[in-house]
């Protein structure tokens, strides 16, 4: 971004193009993000023409959101923890372990053990409690191992990943299915009765669209008393007004456009894609204003360079684990809800739907990059690939090898216009569509 | 940074047979020197001769396994690189110490963040400041926001350098800090050593390049394998005597 608040107003078409380049470069949604965002309309609408207009549909899309939710939120974990250079595998044990605890909480210990009852109204938040707090002490275990350790993050999460599917069954119920839940825990998973309703939709919109509009002003008028240079104002205005349009579009066309089957009321927006949001603010927040969140970048920028800096790298690094088993709880919370139930196989490979949303959201292995958003995009397009193809009864093994293809296409794009080989990108784009077009042409039954 | 005035004459550094080894090698091995306000001491030597690790152990990068440091005349301990930064020494690494993802401001304030009233990162004051000291530093730097990996050697050293400035050093250490850069910036540099300088703050230089060692330096310090050969007054050797000490480990006859 050149300095140039006192020059002349931006008029030949060198600084135009230059004033979009600082745009871009100051903006939130990166040139990355915004090519997610391409290569998502681009899905939905394939899709959407594919299965002859079942696609772009409120119910669908209503449900794409549902089903995201719980690997992107722990998705936006697994960005800090890449982005610092390390790996999480226990994502997927640790978050049916948790559920099963959290099971465990209202179905047996809260009743029976302590003989306080069944579907009270402290139920759901004892559980919820023991839930977040176990998760975070798993994450600090695990943590501290690997960052005051020194064993590799792989090699801890591995163990992990045992350890935590392994005590499933170990808990006196030999893993047998808990099941029905608390009726207020069940909420969390955007049931029936899950959704914020067609008005308490209406509000929740309205509060987000001036969340965006204010964030934008602060953020300028900080920008301005420190005399630094701004975004164009029509730049600024038009960023508040698409960021309105899609969030009461969302609300307004998916959210309450969707009538529940049941009642035959607008559903409104569903709590997993409420706490999603909440969860992917908090977290675009923690990465992006606190200190905990530049450290993280900073360590997998050059570990040794945030050392001398002066940074506590080992305790950052612990806090990325702890984060991350705070958010296996959450998405725990959300898939033992949906199922109303605690199964012994619950999370079984999330760990690479978790990782797979991250990569294709942007994040690199070699540390230092990845953004939260990019990831919530990521599981987004993922659940969009696989939804898609439900819709055209593909087969669920040939869904696996498309998603594979997407992964792999995905990191190969990213990797080549990082080096700016702009041929390499034709060429895996080409690759890669037409491979998983042969697979989904001869998947479906 | 708020020490008691030591008098007059007081080092602002002092280290007194400083050890350091890795595994069986003594890479600093029983080394002594002094700094003193507003001088320039030259460290200088081959390749390994210990330099770096000297300097690391005044900067918290690598604790000395023995000897001792005085600022002002009083002890310390130096444990971390926050240790430091509270005696007012700032560092200049060799290999720059930055982070390639952040930008320059980001690089700048790292581990010393400017903090809002509610805690959060103060990006806009951040940015101000550095504008204004990159501003001092090399006019014509314009890439405040893009990450430093996309800058070039010398913009990257300018950020470096920036940071040992803004802080306000009382001890600075350059490690090479001309070693990435073109004959203007390098000529930048040396006015902000003298002007520093001038400013009372001490400098160790660490340098291969035997013109601006005499140009700068008040003093010179040669190491070899990781012993002091000998400190000499600049204006009572020749760059011969100098380069005699560095390669042969000898003493010249007029050593100070
Ligand atoms: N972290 C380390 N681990 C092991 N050995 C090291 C380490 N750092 C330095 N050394 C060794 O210590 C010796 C002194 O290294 P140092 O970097 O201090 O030399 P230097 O004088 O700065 O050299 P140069 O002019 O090349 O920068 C060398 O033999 C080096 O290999
Ligand atoms: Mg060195």
């Amino acid at each position: 971004m050149t300095d140039t608040h006192s020059a002349p107003p931006a008029t030949a078409d060198g600084s135009q193009r230059r004033d979009w380049r600082a745009f871009l470069a100051s903006s939130e949604i990166d040139t990355r993000l915004a090519g997610m965002v391409a290569a998502l309309a681009v899905i939905w609408l394939a899709f959407h023409f594919l299965s002859g207009g079942d696609f772009l549909t409120s119910r669908n899309l209503w449900n794409l959101s549902v089903q995201s939710a719980s690997i992107a939120v722990m998705a936006t974990g697994m960005v800090l923890i890449i982005v610092s250079r390390n790996i999480d595998l226990s994502v997927g044990s640790l978050l049916g372990f948790l559920g099963y605890v959290m099971a465990m909480v209202q179905t047996r210990w809260i009743p029976d053990t302590f003989g306080l009852g069944f579907n009270r109204w402290y139920t759901w938040i004892i559980a919820l409690a023991v839930g977040i707090t176990l998760g975070a002490l798993i994450g600090a275990v695990q943590g501290a191992v690997v960052a005051y350790g020194g064993v590799p993050a792989f090699i801890v999460t591995l163990g992990g990943f045992l350890v935590w599917r392994g005590l499933i069954f170990r808990m006196g119920e030999q893993g047998q299915t808990l099941s029905p839940l608390d009726d207020n825990f069940r909420l969390v998973g955007g049931g029936p009765d899950g959704s914020l309703g067609e008005v308490r939709s209406w509000v929740f919109a309205v509060i987000g669209c001036a969340g965006v509009s204010l964030s934008l002003y602060l953020s300028r008028r900080r920008r301005k008393r420190y005399d630094l240079s701004l975004r164009p104002l029509p730049v600024d205005v038009g960023l508040a007004v698409a960021g309105c349009a899609v969030i009461l579009a969302a609300v307004g066309l998916v959210a309450n456009g969707y009538e529940s089957p049941i009642t035959k009321q607008p559903t409104g927006v569903a709590y997993p894609v409420v706490i999603l949001i909440l969860v992917t603010m908090a977290m675009v927040y923690v990465s992006r204003r606190r200190r905990f969140g530049r450290y993280v970048y900073a360590i997998g920028g050059n570990p040794e360079a945030a050392e001398l800096g002066g940074i506590n790298t080992r305790r950052t690094l612990m806090m990325t684990f702890v984060v991350m088993g705070i958010l296996c709880a959450v998405s725990a919370a959300i898939q033992t809800a949906r199922l109303n139930a605690a199964v012994t196989n619950l999370g079984i490979q999330n760990e690479l739907d978790v990782i797979s949303a991250a990569v294709i959201g942007g994040t690199s292995f070699a540390g230092g990059i990845g953004t939260i958003t990019g990831a919530v995009l990521g599981a987004v397009l993922m659940q969009s690939l696989r939804s898609g193809m439900v819709l055209l009864r593909i087969d669920s093994p040939s869904q696996d090898i498309v998603v594979g293809i997407v992964l792999v296409t995905a990191v190969a794009i990213d990797a080549a216009l990082r080096l700016g080989k702009k041929r390499t990108v034709g060429v895996s784009l080409v690759t890669g569509l037409v491979l998983a077009a042969l697979i989904i042409q001869t998947g479906r039954q | 940074m708020n020490q008691t005035h030591a008098p007059a004459g007081t080092p602002l550094v002092e280290l007194r047979d400083i050890k350091v080894s890795f595994g069986g090698l003594h890479a600093v091995d029983g080394v002594s020197l002094t700094l003193m306000p507003g001088e320039v001491m030259a460290v200088v030597g081959g390749n390994g001769a210990g330099k770096s690790t000297l300097m690391h152990t005044i900067a918290g990068a690598h604790p000395a396994d023995s000897g001792q440091i005085l600022v002002n005349g009083s002890p310390v301990t130096i444990a971390n690189p926050r240790d430091a930064r509270s005696h007012g020494i700032e560092v200049i690494y060799q290999r720059l110490a930055l982070a390639d993802n952040i930008d320059a401001s980001g690089n700048l304030f790292l581990g010393r963040e400017l903090r809002t009233s509610s805690g959060a990162l103060d990006d806009s004051a951040m940015a101000s400041a550095t504008r204004d000291v990159m501003k001092r530093l090399n006019p014509r730097f314009r890439n405040l926001n893009t990450p430093v990996k996309s800058l070039s050697g010398g913009q990257r050293q300018s950020v470096a350098i920036a940071r040992a400035v803004h802080f306000n050093a009382r001890i600075l250490i350059m490690d090479e800090p001309t070693a990435a850069l073109g004959p203007a910036e390098t000529e930048q540099v040396r006015e902000l050593i003298m002007q520093l300088k001038s400013e009372g703050i001490g400098i160790f230089l660490i340098s291969h390049d035997i013109h601006d060692v005499f140009d700068l330096a008040d003093r010179i310090s040669v190491m070899m394998q990781g012993r002091l050969v000998g400190t000499v007054d600049k204006d009572k050797v020749t760059k011969d005597d100098v380069l005699g000490m560095i390669i042969m480990g000898k003493q010249p006859g007029s050593a100070a």
